[in-house]
C-alpha cells in the first residue's frame, strides 16, 4: 500500500520509493530507504502535509509525495 | 613565534546540528543560531589563535549530502570539495546519529581529514542512547569528540583534535570506506582504472572518489572533470555512461539510488555496533507539545493567536518604556532649548536632530519586543511548525511551507528575510518569495502604525495594527497566486522538511539577540535616520526668508495690545483667565505663521508638487513628503511627520498626536496612509538585497513598481470605499 494510505499512528516498512529526479534522491538521502520503518505521526490541520518519524527523527512530506512511497503496513505497534 | 601557516577548519554537517553554535563558541562571534533547518545560508569565517596556532574557522550552511539540493547547500559543498580545508569537522547531531552518518560517510570518501563532533550529547543522553565513540572512531578511523554546543562543552578537545589531525601526515590513516554492491564496486574499479590510466594527474581528488561521483552522475563533478581532463575525460564519461546503463538494467534502478541504499546498509551495520538504546517508552515532551500546537482543530487558531499576541504585546507592553523614553527626549529637548542661544543651529539641533531622531528612538522598546517574539519562534522550533501548518495554504500559491519562514522573518526585517529564501530549491520559488516578502510588514514600519493608529484609533490600535499585518499576508498570498499563474509559471515544488524537536530557548542567546538588535537600531539612529532627519529639517527650514501672506508679527503685537487693554480693565479674578487666553491667542498666530513657513519651504514645495498623486488617498502634502522620505528608511516617515506637523515645539510630548488630530487628518485617511505604508516600495536596503538575491535588474524594478502600484490601489479603495460607506 502507499504511505499516504496509512493513518495516523500506523507504522509501515518501506518497500519502494518512487518518483524521480532530485526530490526522490533527497528523500532517499534523508534515510527513507527500502526496509526502513516509518511511522505516521500526524497530518497537518489542513490534512496536508504529514509528519513522519523515520530513523528517530521527524520529517514532513506532502501527501502527494507520500503517495510515491510504497510501504507494507506493520500490524502490531510497539 | 615563527610565521605559521593558518590551519583552515571547516564546520560541516546536517542542518540544525549546531554548527553555528559551535562556531560562535570557538570564535566568540554571534552569528545567528535558530532551531530550524536552514538558519545559516552563507559561509562565515572567523580567525582565532589557540594553542599557539592560527586557526581559520569556517561555518557552513547545513547539508544532508554532498549532492546539493538548494543554493545554500551548494555553498557548503563547494567549500568542502573545492577549497580543500585542512580539516573538516563534521558536526553530528548525536541524537540523530543514523541519518547524520550519511553525510559523514560521504565526507569519509574524500581526501580531506575529517573529524566527528558528536554534538547534542546531552540530548542523546536524555534519550538514553549510548554511543560507543571509541568503536565509532575505530570503525571509520576518525577521531570522535563529544560536545554540547549550547553549554560550550568540549570545544577545547575538539580544537586540540583538529590541530592534531591537521599536523598528522596524510597517509597515516587508512580509510574505511563504504563497500557497495558487487556490481557497483566492479564498475567503480573499472572507472577508477580508466582514470588512473588516462587522466591520473588531472584530477584533484582520489581516483576512487572521482569514479564514485562519475558513476553517481554528479553534474558538478562531471563538468569539472571534463574541463580538466579534456578529450580523455569525455571518453571516460562515455564509458561511464555505458556502465551506468548496464547497472540500470541489472538493478532496474539508477546506480546512485542503489548506492544510497548501500550507504544506509553500511550505516545500519555501524549503528548496530556503536549505538545502544534502552528501549523504554519514554515521555517525549516535544511530541506532547506538538499534539497541541499542530493539533487538527486548534493548531491554526493557536498560530493566529501567537501572531496576534505578538503584535498586541509589542503595542501594549511597549507603551510603558516608550513613555519613559519620550519624557527623556522632551527633557533633553527643553534642556538644550534653554542653554543654546536662539540661532539656526538651535533650530537644527532641536527640530532637526532631537525632533527627528527623538521621534523614532522612542520605538526602540516596541521593536525589541517584536524581535524578541520572532526570536522565540525561531529558537523554540515553532518556526518549522509554522511552515508545517501553513504549507497547504502556501501550496495554493504554488509555494511551499518553507517559503513561509522568510515571510515570518520579514515581520522583523526584510533584508535577512530575503536572504533566507536561499533554502528554497527552485529558482522560481525563490523569486516568487522574494517578490511577496516585502508585503510582510517590517519592524521599521511599526512606528508609523503606532503613531497613526495610536492617535486615531486609541484603544483599538492593537487590533488595527494586527489587521494591517493580516492584510499584508493576504495581499502577498494573492500576489503570489497571480505571479504563479502568469510570470512565474512552474511546477509546484515538493515539500520536504525536517521538524526539529522543541527546545527551551537559551535566555542568554535571546538577550544577546536583543542586545545586538538594540545596537543595530541605535546605529541606524546615528546613521541613516540622523542624516535623513537633518535633510528633512534642512528642506523644511529653508529658504529662511519666506514672504508671508499676512504680517504675523504685527498681528501678534495687535493681539498683545488688545489683551493688555482688556486685562487692565478686568477685575482681579478675570485677569488670570485673560492672561491665559492671551498666551493661547498668540500661540495660535505663531502656529499659523510656522505652518505657512513650512508650506513655503523646499519641503513644502516638493510636497505640493506630489500631493495630487496622494489626494485621492486622503493624504495631504505633508503626508506625501513623509512617504517620499520613507524610501531611505521607513522610520523616517515618522520623523518627517514630526518635523512637518510639530509646529508647537517638540518638547510637548504629545505634540505630534495633537498636531495630527488638528491637521484635518481623519481616522479614515490615517488608515489609508497606513495601508499605503504597509505596501509601498521597500526601503533602500531591501531593494539592494532584492537586486543581489534575484541578480536581476528587471525583477528589482518590477518589485518596486508592483508594490507601489498595489499600495496606491489598496489605499484608494480604503479611502474612497470608506467614504462611500460613510466612515470618516
Ligand atoms: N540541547 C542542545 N541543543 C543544542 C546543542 N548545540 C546546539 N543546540 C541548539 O540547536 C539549535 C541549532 O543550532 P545552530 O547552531 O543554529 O545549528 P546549525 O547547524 O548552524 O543549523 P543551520 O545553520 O540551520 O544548518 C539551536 O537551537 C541551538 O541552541 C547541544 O549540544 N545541545
Ligand atoms: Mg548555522
Amino acid at each position: 500500500m502507499l504511505l499516504s494510505e496509512l493513518k495516523e499512528g500506523e507504522t509501515g516498512v518501506i518497500v519502494r520509493v518512487g518518483g524521480n529526479g532530485a526530490l526522490r534522491r533527497r528523500i532517499l538521502e534523508m534515510g527513507i530507504v527500502k526496509g526502513t520503518k516509518i511511522y505516521v505521526d500526524k497530518y497537518a490541520p489542513l490534512k496536508d502535509p504529514l509528519e513522519l518519524i523515520v530513523k528517530n527523527y521527524h520529517i514532513s512530506l506532502r501527501v502527494e509525495e507520500a503517495a510515491q512511497i510504497m510501504v507494507e503496513k506493520l500490524q502490531q505497534q510497539d | 613565534m615563527s610565521e605559521k601557516k593558518v590551519i583552515t577548519i571547516a564546520l560541516a554537517g546536517n542542518p540544525n546540528s549546531g554548527k553555528t553554535t559551535i562556531f560562535n563558541n570557538i570564535t566568540g562571534t554571534r552569528q545567528k543560531v535558530g532551531n530550524w533547518p536552514g538558519v545559516t545560508v552563507e559561509k562565515k569565517e572567523g580567525l582565532i589563535q589557540k594553542f599557539g596556532y592560527d586557526l581559520k574557522i569556517v561555518d557552513l550552511p547545513g547539508t544532508y549530502s554532498l549532492t546539493p539540493y538548494s543554493i545554500e547547500e551548494i555553498v557548503a559543498r563547494d567549500f568542502v570539495l573545492e577549497e580543500s580545508p585542512d580539516v573538516i569537522i563534521d558536526i553530528i547531531d548525536a541524537s540523530n546519529l543514523e541519518r547524520s552518518l550519511y553525510l559523514a560517510t560521504q565526507l569519509r570518501e574524500i581526501d580531506s581529514k575529517v573529524l566527528f563532533a558528536l554534538n547534542m550529547a546531552d540530548i542523546a543522553i536524555s534519550h538514553e542512547t549510548k554511543i560507543d565513540s571509541e568503536k565509532l572512531s575505530n570503525l571509520l578511523d576518525v577521531p570522535v569528540v563529544f560536545t554540547v554546543g549550547n553549554k560550550n562543552e568540549g570545544m577545547d578537545d575538539l580544537l586540540k583534535e583538529a590541530i592534531k589531525l591537521a599536523e598528522s601526515s596524510p597517509d597515516k590513516r587508512e580509510n574505511r570506506n563504504v563497500k557497495y554492491s558487487r556490481d557497483i564496486e566492479n564498475a567503480i574499479s573499472k572507472i577508477q582504472d580508466l582514470i588512473e590510466e588516462k587522466a591520473k594527474d588531472k584530477i584533484n581528488y582520489k581516483s576512487r572518489w572521482t569514479a564514485i561521483k562519475l558513476l553517481e552522475d554528479d553534474k558538478i563533478v562531471k563538468e569539472r572533470f571534463v574541463e580538466k581532463a579534456g578529450a580523455a575525460g569525455e571518453e571516460i564519461l562515455e564509458e561511464t555512461g555505458v556502465l551506468r546503463k548496464a547497472l540500470l538494467n541489472s538493478f532496474d534502478e539508477d546506480p546512485e539510488i542503489v548506492m544510497t541504499d548501500d550507504r544506509y546498509g553500511f550505516i545500519a551495520g555501524i549503528i548496530k555496533e556503536v549505538q545502544t538504546t534502552t528501549i523504554k517508552k519514554r515521555v517525549d515532551v516535544s511530541r506532547n507539545i506538538d499534539l497541541v500546537l499542530t493539533n487538527r482543530f486548534i493548531g491554526f487558531p493557536i498560530f493566529i493567536f501567537f501572531i496576534w499576541a505578538m503584535f498586541q504585546l509589542t503595542f501594549t507592553l511597549g507603551a510603558y518604556p516608550m513613555d519613559w523614553i519620550e519624557s527623556g527626549v522632551s527633557l533633553i529637548s527643553s534642556y538644550a532649548g534653554s542653554i543654546v542661544p536662539e540661532s539656526l543651529f538651535k533650530d537644527l539641533l532641536i527640530n532637526g536632530i532631537i525632533g527627528g531622531v527623538g521621534s523614532v528612538i522612542v520605538f526602540l522598546p516596541n521593536i525589541l519586543i517584536l524581535f524578541f517574539c520572532i526570536a522565540l519562534f525561531e529558537d523554540t522550533g515553532y518556526m518549522a511548525r509554522a511552515a508545517f501548518i501553513m504549507d497547504k495554504i502556501m501550496h495554493l500559491i504554488g509555494l511551499h511551507g518553507k517559503s513561509f519562514i522568510p515571510m515570518l522573518m520579514g515581520f522583523g526585517c526584510n533584508v535577512p528575510a530575503i536572504m533566507a529564501t536561499r533554502t528554497l530549491e527552485s529558482e522560481k520559488d525563490r523569486i516568487l518569495t522574494i517578490l511577496i516578502t516585502p508585503f510582510m510588514s517590517c519592524s521599521a514600519k511599526l512606528p508609523v502604525y503606532i503613531v497613526l493608529a495610536g492617535t486615531f484609533f486609541a484603544a483599538k490600535a492593537g487590533n488595527v495594527i494586527f489587521s494591517l499585518y493580516l492584510l499584508g499576508i493576504l495581499l502577498s498570498i494573492i500576489s503570489g497566486r497571480l505571479f504563479r499563474s502568469t510570470l512565474l509559471k512552474g511546477i509546484d515544488a515538493p515539500f520536504v522538511m525536517e521538524l526539529p524537536p522543541y527546545r527551551v530557548p537559551m535566555l542568554r542567546s535571546l538577550m544577546i539577540h536583543m542586545w545586538d538588535r538594540s545596537k543595530m537600531f541605535l546605529r541606524r539612529m546615528g546613521g541613516v535616520i540622523l542624516v535623513g532627519s537633518v535633510i528633512v529639517w534642512a528642506l523644511s527650514a529653508f529658504p529662511r526668508n519666506v514672504e508671508y501672506s499676512a504680517d504675523y508679527s504685527s498681528e501678534i503685537d495687535r493681539a498683545n495690545e488688545s489683551f493688555n487693554i482688556k486685562i487692565a480693565a478686568a477685575d482681579e479674578k478675570d485677569k488670570e483667565l485673560l492672561k491665559n487666553e492671551r498666551i493661547a491667542a498668540i500661540a495660535e498666530i505663531e502656529k499659523a505663521m510656522n505652518a505657512e513657513k513650512t508650506e513655503k519651504s523646499y519641503m513644502g514645495r516638493i510636497g505640493k508638487g506630489i500631493s495630487p498623486v496622494f489626494e485621492p488617498l486622503g493624504i495631504d502634502w505633508r503626508g506625501s513628503v513623509s512617504l517620499l522620505t520613507g524610501f531611505f528608511a521607513k522610520e523616517i516617515v515618522v520623523s518627517t511627520l514630526g518635523v512637518l506637523y510639530s509646529t508647537e515645539g517638540p518638547d510637548d510630548k504629545d505634540a505630534l498626536k495633537n498636531a495630527l488630530r488638528s491637521s484635518g487628518m481623519t481616522p479614515l485617511s490615517a488608515l489609508s496612509m497606513m495601508v499605503f505604508v504597509l505596501l509601498y516600495l521597500p526601503c533602500f536596503a531591501t531593494i539592494a538585497m532584492i537586486r543581489k538575491e534575484t541578480a536581476s535588474f528587471k525583477w528589482t524594478a518590477f518589485s518596486i513598481i508592483y508594490s507601489t502600484t498595489i499600495a496606491w490601489i489598496a489605499a484608494f479603495c480604503v479611502f474612497q470605499g470608506g467614504k462611500l460607506l460613510g466612515f470618516q
